[in-house]
């Protein structure tokens, strides 16, 4: 490694962070002027209210309430400036060029109007892609969260319990890729005349199977293939709830146990509403990362035997078939597959404001 | 622990008679039932042995993992290290040795880490604690951008760093025009860009739970927003700081698709990702270079979260403030 | 305010800039490069004076294949001062389409599918040669050749490397051992087939599996047999959609390719039964001949790269390949054939100098001298060509009774050619009938 190849790269690295410096610690300056001013803004107002000596001031002012509920349009919006301008350039755009390409023909040319759309529920390759989408979204989250969860009560306060968990995190620091070629690797078939060079047809020959062609079998390998995402995402469930788990006061945990509840119960009406949120929050970002799935499917089997799902086809025809328009629609259907989460999310934060 | 006051019982329990101290102890002994023993260690063997086989294999020769199975690497055990020599030090000399990719994915990672907290930190505070219109819905929105996919965005944002920004002939941002090192701009823009709606929506579900009545008694007291995001919120949330940190570091680590756009695959600015594909690609099946290649590509993002793990426990801190 | 200075801190900030800045100074130029006016640079001249310029070039080629590429024009950019940055991805074609449609193209790349050349030619994204160009590539390469990177009566490329399909790998070893003849006709090769599957041994292996790609293998065999069963003119009227994919004839070459893919007393020697065909990686799909575990693989000439190390290739070693055989000599001699072609995305004149020089016979020379590589550029001098099976690449290239077609799926729509063609290979393959694929494919030809 010769350094004074590496020296621009971290020069670019240093010139980075000296962004990151400059731009965060400038917004948190800007944000203790900007308050400062609107105080003196207002100050100098209610002055001049007051010399006018006007009706207004004769009122007791409610000084207290306005600190808490004044609106806070101006100072919010630095607050989130660099967000909304970043997710502007990076996906709002993008989302709706989606939306607009997904009315046009493969090359952008022509509008087609729903053309794209008939196409997608006209051909049974495409349901099929379809159905297979709401089955990894059901099953994944589903079982990920229940491994993670039942892990994390497992291994809570055990003796080795930094070990035990690192093992079931190690999956999330293995890339989507690396982790395809892990399970291919488990799935390898070698004809019955040969040593099987993967595990589960070892498992399979030894208990007086014949060895199977794991992936090509369809409705079997969708489902195996929605083993290696749960094996990646239950680390992930693993780590947001033991975490939650442990932020479960202790008091309330050892009230319960003075009360002589047993685990059984203790799981159910203590563990369980405690992390209510959590548990909220690993289900929907399990599912949108489930609906989002796409390097697993292109490393095992791209699609081949009836496993494709919807970003895999996506990709496949905005991409290697030229057919933008068709690829669009299908982005847009998985924009329509979010939406009972964006609701249920709705819900939820009114409840939450309501308290 | 000699007290004799009964905390009041969840509903449906019923009072055991005999002492607090045994009870104790025997829920204790319950927990740790050869039962829950046995489950967790069966999915944590579940959960190991795929990657273990992979280890097993990354030091068998080329011709053992093609035929045979790893497991009979320990009765017929033959090992060897040409699998890393053969990655690391690999067979195309123009490419470059593995060291500057893995500098080039340092390089990529740590800003690129750094901005989406900075910035979705700022953004979920103000979208949980600040008064203004619109704030539901704007908070719903940038939720709802999670479902973009990545793949309908590389299009759009790569013209927009190759032709600039102009709006009816009036070019309001020129095209950037990076080169080399420079490209590494573009890759923390983009993965900014993408980490922010999860990254808001996660800091603004931790946010958003700390006690109403200490934001409440700050803003009585005349601390601006500014002052309260800084000397209380922010040492509040370091535990999911570093939580969503350690998430963002694993996935632009091993990130394929962003890199390979738009850094390129040239030495002086791909990620590892984009060498191991590489190296692993041309001839697929070449298990000998995928193993040993998938192991070198971990050890990063592991001794990551080793080291980190200890902040996703302290969010027993952040907790212990509620209520 | 809470940005406080921190002296330390700020020091050691500096002098890592200033250590890292000095580290770039001191670095400096490292020209390896030759002096333009050497005797050994004469040959470039015509290249100069665009010193300093770099020009990038995008392709599929990568690892050490793309090793021997950038070898072998280094002494162009070392007489020219043209640095050529080569990039190689797995994800060529999808990652191709992402750049041009960014607005970042590569200024070369080399494409080896015409249909996806002429998707970019129609969107107007490529640009055509100088009139200069133009003559240089016809006077170096076929008509029948340029006609593929041919589009609305424009040129926009020219051929790079080729290969030719149209070959059965065999050990001549076990041939002489049991006495079997080379088959010249498709009558003597199945019989031959026959003969070896009376022997209980499985006569043709096969694989399939090629990641994304898995599949393609057997659309080569579909493609000889069109061009075997039918006559060039049909061959072509199929890949461009003038008759039906499910077209009676079309039907008959697919299953006269079934009499071997899904015969499981032929196939799938060293593997299995018909099914692991689609498991089996293409890479791998030859080599149970090295182990006598079966007779013949038809691959084309490249599979020599896949061979393990120390294998010898040629007509008395370990392993050879012999044409695959037409059903009527006497009809011609049909080769299907691949490649790909230089197309350019910008025109400045380090790019336009790039691109001229890749079309002389000077670098078809240059890069056949590395091995390992034919091309179709007549001012190659076939002496230089090394490898055994290349030798007889080029015989066949070159062969004026040979009625040369291009690879059918790299001609059609990408929705075809690189999608359901390869999917409904898969399918057939692993037991749908013909019909019915057939008739899949057709539904999935772009209107």
């Amino acid at each position: 490694m010769e350094f004074a190849d590496e020296a621009p790269k971290l020069l670019m690295l240093l010139y980075g962070l000296i962004a990151f410096a400059v731009v965060v610690g400038g917004l948190l300056v800007l944000l203790d002027v900007v308050p400062n001013w609107f105080a003196r803004r207002r100050e100098a107002a209610l002055v001049a209210a007051s010399a006018e000596g006007s009706a207004v001031a004769a009122g007791p002012r409610p000084r207290r309430r306005s600190v808490v509920n004044r609106p806070e349009g101006v100072l919010a919006l630095f607050f989130l400036l660099p967000t909304l301008l970043l997710l502007a350039i990076g996906l709002v755009v993008p989302a709706v060029r989606t939306t607009v390409l997904s009315f046009m023909d493969g090359g952008s040319d022509n509008w087609v109007g729903l053309a794209n759309y008939k196409w997608m529920f006209a051909q049974d390759e495409i349901l099929g892609i379809l159905t297979n989408t709401l089955i990894w979204v059901v099953l994944v989250p589903l079982v990920a969260t229940t491994i993670g969860l039942v892990y994390a009560v497992l291994v809570d306060r055990a003796r080795f319990e930094s070990a035990a968990k690192a093992l079931i995190f190690m999956p999330m620091a293995i890339s989507f890729v690396g982790a395809s070629i892990i399970w291919k690797f488990v799935y390898a078939y070698r004809s019955g005349e040969y040593d099987q060079i993967g595990l589960l047809n070892q498992v399979w020959v030894m208990v007086g199977g014949e060895p199977q062609q794991w992936l090509n079998n369809p409705p079997l390998n969708t489902l195996l293939l929605i083993v290696i995402m749960i094996w990646i995402q239950a680390g992930f469930a693993m780590v947001v709830l033991s975490a939650a788990i442990k932020a479960i006061p202790n008091d309330v945990v050892e009230a319960a146990r003075l009360d002589g509840v047993n685990p059984w119960q203790m799981f159910w009406q203590i563990t369980l509403p405690s992390i209510r949120p959590a548990l909220i929050v690993v289900v929907v970002t399990v599912s949108i990362a489930t609906l989002k799935v796409f390097d697993i499917v292109r490393t095992t089997t791209n699609g081949n035997f009836d496993t494709g799902v919807i970003a895999n086809e996506m990709y496949n025809q905005a991409f290697r078939f030229g057919q933008t328009g068709q690829g669009s629609a299908l982005a847009v259907f998985l924009f329509v597959l979010v939406i009972p989460i964006v609701i249920y999310q709705v819900r939820s934060l009114r409840k939450q404001r309501e308290v | 622990m000699m007290t004799t006051t009964t905390p009041p019982a969840p509903a449906g329990t019923e009072s055991v008679p005999g002492p607090p101290v045994t009870r104790a102890a025997r829920v204790r002994r319950r927990l740790n039932s050869p039962i829950a023993t046995g489950a967790s260690i069966l999915i944590a063997v579940l959960w190991t042995v795929p990657t273990f086989g992979l280890f097993v294999s990354s030091f068998r020769p080329e011709d053992e993992i093609k035929t045979t199975g790893w497991w009979t690497a320990f009765s017929n055990p033959q090992f060897t290290l040409q699998n890393y020599q053969e990655v690391l030090f690999g067979r195309s000399a123009s490419s470059g040795q593995l060291a500057g990719y893995f500098i080039n994915s340092l390089v990529i990672t740590i800003p690129s880490v750094l901005f989406p907290l900075a910035f979705a930190a700022l953004a979920a505070y103000a979208l949980a604690w600040m008064n203004f219109k619109g704030r539901d819905w704007i908070y719903i929105a940038v939720f709802a951008l999670q479902i973009v996919p990545l793949q309908m965005a590389l299009v759009p944002l790569l013209s927009f760093f190759s032709e600039g920004v102009s709006l009816g002939g009036i070019e309001l941002m020129p095209a950037w025009n990076l080169d080399d090192e420079e490209k590494f701009v573009q890759v923390w823009f983009a993965h900014t860009c993408f980490a922010l709606p999860v990254a808001v929506f996660l800091l603004h579900n931790f946010i958003s739970q700390l006690p109403k009545d200490l934001m409440e008694a700050a803003r009585v007291d005349g601390a601006t927003h500014p002052k309260i995001f800084r000397s209380i919120v922010l040492p509040l949330i370091v535990p999911a700081l570093a939580a969503f940190g350690i998430f963002q570091f694993l996935w632009v680590w091993n990130d394929l698709l962003v890199a390979l756009i738009f850094a390129g695959g040239g030495s002086e600015t791909a990620p590892l990702t984009v060498r191991l594909a590489e190296l692993a690609g041309t001839r697929a099946n070449e298990w000998q270079r995928l193993t040993s290649g998938a192991f070198i590509s971990i050890v990063v993002p592991l001794i990551v979260f080793l080291s980190l793990q200890r902040f996703f426990v302290r969010g027993l801190l952040a907790g212990g403030v509620k209520g | 305010m809470a940005v406080q200075s921190r002296p330390r801190q700020a020091f050691a900030i500096a002098s890592v800039l200033a250590l890292a800045l000095g580290a770039t100074a001191c670095s400096g130029d490292s020209e390896s490069g030759l002096d333009p006016d050497s005797a050994e640079c004469q040959p470039y001249s015509a290249y100069q004076g665009h010193d300093g310029e770099s020009v990038s070039i995008y392709a599929s080629i990568r690892d050490a294949e793309a090793d021997l590429l950038r070898q072998s024009w280094k002494q162009f950019e070392d007489c020219t001062g043209i640095e050529i940055k080569y990039d190689g991805s797995g994800e060529f074609e999808a990652q191709l389409q992402v750049q041009v449609d960014g607005g970042n193209p590569p200024d070369l790349a080399f494409i080896p599918q015409p249909g996806l050349l002429a998707r970019f030619a129609q969107a107007n994204k490529l640009k055509p040669m100088t009139a200069e160009q133009k003559t240089l590539a016809e006077a170096n390469y076929p008509a029948d050749w340029l006609k593929y990177a041919t589009a609305g009566g424009q040129l926009y490329g020219t051929p790079l490397g080729a290969n030719v399909k149209s070959f059965v790998w065999y050990s001549p070893k076990a041939f002489a051992e049991k006495g079997y003849q080379v088959p010249t006709t498709w009558q003597q090769l199945m019989e031959l087939s026959d003969k070896i599957a009376a022997t209980n041994q499985k006569p043709w292996c096969v694989g399939l599996e090629s990641g994304e790609a898995t599949g393609w293998p057997a659309t080569d065999w579909i493609e000889d047999l069109m061009l075997r069963t039918q006559p060039a003119e049909v061959y072509d009227q199929w890949t461009t959609h003038g008759i039906p994919f499910n077209d009676p004839r079309v039907l008959q070459a697919v299953d006269q390719a079934g009499q071997v893919l899904k015969n499981p007393k032929y196939v799938n020697g060293g593997y299995g039964d018909v099914k692991s065909l689609t498991t089996t990686p293409f890479q791998e799909g030859g080599l149970p001949i090295l182990q006598g575990q079966c007779s013949m693989h038809r691959q084309a000439n490249f599979y020599a790269n896949y061979l393990p190390e120390g294998t010898k290739v040629g007509p008395d070693g370990d392993i050879y390949a012999f044409y695959f055989p037409a059903v009527d000599p006497a009809k011609g001699k049909p080769v299907l054939g691949g490649g790909e072609f230089t197309v350019a995305f910008t025109d400045g004149p380090a790019v336009q100098a790039v691109r001229q020089y890749l079309m002389t016979g000077e670098y078809a020379n240059s890069r056949a001298a590395l091995g390992n590589w034919i091309s179709p550029n007549n001012k190659l001098d076939v002496s230089k060509v090394e490898q055994a099976v290349d030798k007889l690449s080029m015989e066949v290239l070159l062969d004026k009774s040979a009625v040369f077609r291009f690879d059918g799926s790299d001609l059609m729509p990408a929705a075809v050619g690189s999608g359901t063609l390869w999917k409904g290979m898969v399918d057939w393959v692993n037991g749908k009938d013909t019909k019915s694929t057939l008739d899949f494919i057709e539904g999935s030809w772009p209107k």
